[in-house]
């Protein structure tokens, strides 16, 4: 186990450099410098002026330099300071930003796996039941229903309507005011309509996929012969198939990262809140390259993070790879 | 097997059916909108601000007094038009490197998937931001980055039609003539690995059409005044609290035209790929 762990992290490195590579090509290969932009036609704004701030930023020196450059300062973590006014370091204002995105993902995925495996297996048991059926028809919606305007919709249908629920921000008015309990309370309330908006999508796809995985084991050889031996129906589903259905989604899950952490630029601003989602929307508008090319790496990251884990785990509950010669 | 279409084979399979219907309804929407769009798009009418929907403007009209039906219907032509053309990049692109990786194998396979494994790191919505926040958000530039940005689902479909064809033997007998790869791959593989290819291009267009109006949705897309479904829901979003209409239509018609491109791609799995219509 510890051997395979020791290759899948090894296997990492060169998928991180293609990451960074990738990154910033793509930064500075595009069109529109923030030294130029706005500026063009700014008579105040002379040629030297501008030369000076492309000095600054060391936007002068070869694309191979820029990007050794970079590199070695990404090493220790130093993603350097944004374009922005305030001139922070990047990793201090996605630090601050970051929580509010991992837990609002986090909960998505609690929330996903909480209803989707219950109903794939509910569907799978009961396969062409009118239960299986709507819940076909329903995760042909949650496949194609734009997660923005589903949140519209239950702003207008709770919010709005019967003010049930906050429709923007994490906080709200007097938060510095509340007891501890009462802050908890505040962010739970504030939290619902975003992860539930996040974890449209994924509901859809997993629970197709634990339905489908489902059928594949109970249709498999060895639970016809527990059948034959008389092993009683319950346990059969819960104990023997369910364990063995339950596999690929770790799998799934590790692949839903991206999408995820990907969704929540729009989720955030959809529901105003001050995640890495938001900052990246604000970062690309005001076309901050420092932040945008950390948010990028950061992103890819998570994502390697979160496929690392996942296959960890998967290594873990299933012994046949980490004992096979995989 | 009789792989011909006919009347008969839609009604056996609802999905295609149903899905068949949709696009088809969407696309001569789109085609027809300025013969059967009540008003013109953009024509400003101060007096008919904020009207909820009525016998006259069956979607209620818009902050500037514009028919939100009329929009709707050229806004079709947009989300369509985009998701055309984007799956139509990702498809040269992934073809292309999949038809590589897959014909040639070795170190060329392993240099071409890694690479794709790379790209696959990222979130997709982020890349596509970063790189359209750097072009001018314009409908040719949101084309061009969706299409580059979503070739690798294709890129490794194709890789392994190709990998299992190579091994048949109708492609060793056509190799053993010493016919050149590129008529081998053009002439004999592509044809053969096109069942599925047409499938995720289907499936590619509704994507395609969910991330158009994401990214209309955030400003980053189609530019008002040229109407797109995700631009009319930025309205919406503005106008929550007094004008449930303007979110509610564009979105529906998002979630019908996607649905439909779905459903026939879901269609034509079931029906052509044996492999996985037991699902």
């Amino acid at each position: 186990m510890k051997q395979y762990a020791f290759k899948r992290l090894l296997g990492m490195i060169p998928l991180l450099i293609g990451i960074t590579i990738i990154s910033f090509g793509m930064m500075h290969l595009a069109p529109g410098e923030p030294s130029v932009v706005g500026n063009e036609f700014n008579p105040k704004v002379s040629t030297q002026d501008i030369e000076r701030l492309r000095a600054y930023y060391g936007l002068d020196k070869p694309l191979y330099e820029q990007y050794w450059n970079w590199l070695k300062r990404l090493v220790f973590l130093d993603f350097g300071t944004s374009f922005s006014s305030d001139g922070r370091p990047v990793l201090d204002k996605v630090a601050e930003r970051l929580p509010v995105t991992l837990w609002i993902n986090i909960l998505a995925m609690l929330l996903i796996l909480a209803i989707a495996i219950p109903i794939g297996v509910a569907s799978a048991v009961r396969q062409n039941s009118w239960f299986d059926r709507g819940m076909t028809i329903f995760v042909f919606i949650g496949f194609a229903i734009p997660s923005f305007w589903l949140g519209l919709l239950l702003m207008i249908a709770l919010g709005v309507n019967i003010n049930l629920l906050p429709i923007s921000g994490i906080h709200d008015y007097g938060w510095q005011q509340m007891g501890f309990w009462e802050q908890q309370f505040d962010l739970l309330k504030h939290l619902i309509l975003p992860v539930f908006v996040s974890a449209i999508g994924g509901l859809a796809g997993m629970s197709r996929y634990m339905r489908s995985g489902m059928l594949d084991v109970i249709r498999s050889d060895y639970i016809t012969t527990a059948r034959a031996m008389g092993v009683p129906e319950q346990e059969i589903r819960y104990r023997l198939a369910l364990k063995n259905a339950l596999l690929p989604i770790i799998t799934l899950l590790g692949l839903s990262i991206p999408g995820l952490i990907g969704g929540s630029v729009i989720v955030e601003q959809l529901f105003s809140i001050p995640g890495m989602g938001l900052l990246f929307y604000e970062a690309v508008l005001s076309r901050d390259y420092p932040l945008v090319m950390g948010i990028t790496v950061i992103g890819a990251v998570l994502t390697l993070m979160g496929n690392l884990l996942a296959d960890l785990s998967y290594a873990w509950a299933d012994p046949r790879i980490h004992h096979g010669g995989r | 097997m009789n792989k011909r279409v006919t009347i008969s084979t839609w009604f056996n399979h609802p999905l295609l059916l149903i899905g068949g219907l949709i696009v088809a309804s969407v696309a001569c929407a789109a085609l027809l909108a300025p013969w059967i769009a009540p008003y013109d798009p953009s024509m400003i009418n101060v007096r008919e601000i904020l009207l909820p929907p009525s016998w006259e403007h069956w979607c209620g009209t818009d902050t500037l007094g514009r028919d939100v039906l009329s929009r709707m219907l050229y806004g079709a032509r947009v989300s369509l038009a985009v998701g055309f053309v984007a799956v139509g990049i990702s498809l040269l692109i992934g073809i292309c490197l999949g038809a590589i990786a897959g014909h040639y194998g070795g170190r060329t396979d392993t240099l071409l998937m890694r690479a794709t494994d790379m790209v696959l790191c990222f979130p997709t919505f982020f890349l596509i931001l970063a790189v359209i926040a750097f072009l001018e958000p314009s409908i040719w530039n949101i084309m061009i980055v969706i299409g580059l940005t979503s070739w690798m689902g294709v890129t490794r479909l194709v890789r392994a039609e190709f990998l299992s064809l190579r091994q048949r033997e109708f492609i060793m007998a056509a190799q053993s003539l010493g016919i050149s790869s590129f008529q081998l791959i053009w002439r004999y593989m592509l044809p053969n690995a096109m069942g599925p290819i047409v499938i995720s291009a289907v499936l590619g267009v509704a994507g395609a059409v969910l991330v158009e109006s994401g990214l209309s949705f955030l400003g980053l897309g189609v530019q008002p005044p040229d109407p797109s479904w995700g631009n009319m829901l930025t309205e919406g979003k503005d106008n929550i609290q007094i004008a449930w209409w303007l979110s509610l239509y564009p979105g529906l018609a998002i979630l019908i035209t996607v649905l439909g491109y779905n459903l026939l791609g879901e269609g034509l799995r079931d029906r052509y790929d044996p492999k996985s219509s037991r699902r």
